[in-house]
């Protein structure tokens, strides 16, 4: 070749590679920019309700305590979150409460101070503001704040409405309330109703005993076990359903596909037609996906985890199958003839020549799957109603316990990468002992 | 193993009674095994709403419904594609742009993360930490929590799926990024490069066929979860189905056009991707 034809297709190449090089970055921002309009995301800032992620962020960290009094009988109550199950008994109040007679005086943080005083009035102090002062009188809301009213008060003929960063008031014809914001997760191990709440670990574990009708340690476990505001003993059995769905869904579908795939594999099965067929089998198990093979089954089985798990396994057996006939297809053949010379019949032979062979392969594919089925059962258990993922979705929906959510985010998050550092573990573990 | 003084006088005795321990061994974690799966489908079956023997002889009574409500009305399934068509491109954008985004992520995380390649070695830790928690984040989590604070819609889907994907791609892409060669990477630093250009230069090239393989792996993932997302909420098909779903008994034509439609493009993709994938690996992409 000549000098000049090398140097015309060197360039060739080069203006090749550069139109490349422009193109496809450029081809990818113009996709960018589409959806940027497509899924309107100017519009996005509008709609987006900040006051609920603001509502969110607090209360992950964050419960509410309700200071409530019945306008119409004059009585207070305090309860945690405004939740029966969350309320002091009687006799019982926080450090920041005082009550005298009718009047209530509730200490909110830096300075802000609430008191209810007798004939349903209203007082707060505000500090750098001043006193605002309210009442129901004549059935209407009257205030001493005139026309003056600052941005952080709403006011109207039945309802005054008063937030700062200490907290929030309110005052309706039916009750005062007043919500105080503390930090951390309140009543997470014993509600008010459980003899151990406010006992130190040390004074259950070596202390006198506190409940004279258990020992200190089978009632501790017991009363977190059954706290009736978190639950916890409903939210470990709906962990471990979710992971058996996984397990359950994982290991059947393993099961199920591995004569499958023996039959869709190329070596092992000659006849076209049937190989054809079990192959469009599983392209069909798992092109109609989890999502379908959900809501079918859900309408015969119900709602539950073995629905969930039946999902899985019919999703999985078709990914199976198609991963285990390719790892078939590529097996040694001279294996298998050793096996055959010593005159071992056809199971035997796929037993001792086969099996040992691509064992390693397929134990790592579903041990990986297993992690990654963890989540897809949390996702699952959302829809047909099993598992973590159930009390995710109703937490969430309920849009007020929002540190129950974080709290299962929390564990879905410890679950998931539990079973992948096991799985991980595992496969390390039985891949090794395969080669020893 | 250490010789022993006193050679085994029985070899075959040894052996035999070895291969016995084995099988035993064996045997034993089969069992236990099929118990735990045998239980475990009991349990799950008590605990199930309807049981699995009862349910059984009804698996086929939905699809029948929806047979029966499409059959008699299988001229408007045109008109059925065309009307969830939108939809269906919105699941399948949120794929995509979450792959791509997810994708950029996770090359960035991955040679964070990498010996060798990392900008501050000592962080190395941290950035895996930080992918094992993205990975181990369900779609669903996000999703919800977004769909609470930005309304419904694709945007809660794509962030979810992108953060995900982002931990997802980028253990993978760390795996690949520690087979790279570095001696591109000390040519170009004796060079006088940055990081930046070290790593676009020197390593992007070398690995670029394999995440673009596992880029479209993760794409087809995608889909599905997308679909899924819009089931609870997010839009897309999902969306449309669980309208279709819980309008109930009349409306199964549409979503018998969603399923058709849905099944379709799994698979479409499914082929498409793994097409791609053989033919990058036989053009002997590393």
């Amino acid at each position: 070749m000549a000098a000049s034809d090398l140097y015309q297709s060197s360039e060739r190449l080069f203006r090749r590679k550069q139109l490349i090089g422009f193109a496809f970055p450029a081809v990818i921002l113009t996709y960018l920019v589409y959806v940027f309009f497509a899924f309107d995301i100017l519009g996005l800032a509008e709609r987006a309700r900040w006051d609920n992620g603001a509502t969110l962020v607090r209360d992950t960290y964050s419960y509410k305590t309700h200071v409530t009094r019945d306008n119409r009988n004059g009585e207070t109550s305090i309860a945690v979150e405004g939740e029966r199950k969350g309320s002091y008994p009687d006799g019982m109040v926080p450090p920041w409460v005082a009550a005298s007679g009718d009047t209530v005086t509730i200490d909110l943080k830096d300075g802000h101070r609430v008191t209810f005083l007798p004939n349903n009035g209203l007082r707060y102090e505000v500090p750098g503001f001043g006193v605002i002062e309210a009442a129901i009188v004549n059935r209407a809301v009257q205030t001493n704040l005139g026309d003056t009213v600052p941005d952080w008060v709403s006011l109207s003929r039945s309802r005054l409405d008063i937030t700062t960063d200490a907290g929030r008031v309110s005052l309706t014809r039916n009750k005062t309330e007043v919500f105080r914001y503390s930090f951390g997760w309140e009543l997470f191990f014993y509600t008010f109703t459980s003899p151990y709440h406010g006992h130190s670990l040390t004074d259950i574990l070596f202390g006198p005993q506190i409940d004279p009708t258990r020992s200190n340690l089978i009632g501790a476990v017991q009363d977190f076990w059954y706290n009736p505001m978190w639950q916890h003993g409903m939210v470990v059995w709906a962990m471990f359903e979710t992971i058996l769905m996984a397990f359950l869904g994982t290991f059947g579908a393993a099961i199920i596909a591995l004569p499958l795939g023996f039959m869709a594999a190329r070596n092992f099965n000659r006849i076209m037609p049937a190989r054809f067929a079990v192959r469009r089998v599983f392209d069909f198990l798992r092109g109609v996906d989890g999502l379908i093979w959900t809501i079918v089954l859900s309408r015969a089985f119900g709602p539950g985890p073995m629905t969930g798990a039946l999902a899985i396994l019919l999703t999985d057996t078709g990914s199976f199958g198609k991963m285990f006939s390719e790892a078939l297809e590529n097996v040694d053949p001279k294996q298998i003839d050793g096996v055959a010379s010593t005159g071992a019949k056809p199971l035997q032979r796929y037993r001792f020549g086969v099996i040992p062979q691509i064992t390693p392969v397929l134990l790592s594919q579903v041990l990986y799957y297993l992690e990654s089925n963890t989540r897809s059962a949390t996702i699952i258990g959302a829809i047909t109603g099993g598992g973590i993922g159930l009390l995710l979705t109703q937490a969430i929906i309920t849009q007020k316990d929002w540190e129950e959510v974080s709290y299962y985010i929390i564990l879905i998050l410890l679950m998931v990468m539990l079973m992948d550092t096991v799985s991980g573990w595992l496969r390390r573990k039985l891949i090794r002992g395969q080669d020893a | 193993m250490s010789l022993s003084p006193n050679p085994p006088h029985d070899p075959r005795a040894n052996y035999i009674q070895m291969m016995q321990r084995k099988r035993l061994y064996g045997g034993l974690t089969m069992a236990i095994f099929a118990l735990l799966l045998v239980s475990g489908f009991m349990l799950a079956n008590d605990r199930n709403a309807g049981g699995f023997w009862s349910g059984l002889p009804h698996v086929l009574d939905f699809p029948a419904d929806v047979w029966a409500d499409a059959a008699p009305k299988v001229d408007q399934l045109p008109g059925h594609f065309l009307t969830f068509f939108p939809s269906l491109l919105e699941t399948i954008n949120i794929a995509a742009v979450s792959t791509l985004i997810g994708a950029a992520i996770a090359v960035v995380l991955s040679m964070l993360a990498t010996r060798g390649l990392a900008l501050w070695p000592r962080a190395i830790p941290v950035f895996r930490r930080a992918m094992d928690i993205m990975r181990a984040m369900p779609e669903i989590v996000i999703a919800l929590v977004l769909i609470f604070v930005l309304g419904g819609g694709p945007v809660p889907a794509m962030i979810a799926i992108t953060f995900h994907t982002a931990g997802a791609l980028g253990k993978l892409f760390s795996e690949v990024n520690e087979n790279a060669d570095l001696k591109p990477i000390e040519g170009l630093q004796s060079v006088g490069a940055g990081w930046v250009q070290r790593m676009w230069l020197g390593v992007i090239p070398q690995v670029a066929p394999n995440y673009f393989s596992y880029g479209l792996l993760r794409f087809e993932i995608n889909i599905r979860a997308s679909a899924i997302l819009g089931f609870v909420g997010a839009g897309g098909i999902g969306y449309e189905l669980k309208n279709a779903m819980s309008w109930g008994l009349g409306k199964f034509d549409e979503a018998a056009a969603i399923f058709i439609l849905l099944f379709l493009t799994i698979v479409v993709f499914d082929q498409l991707s793994s097409r791609v994938r053989q033919g990058l690996i036989h053009k002997g992409g590393h």
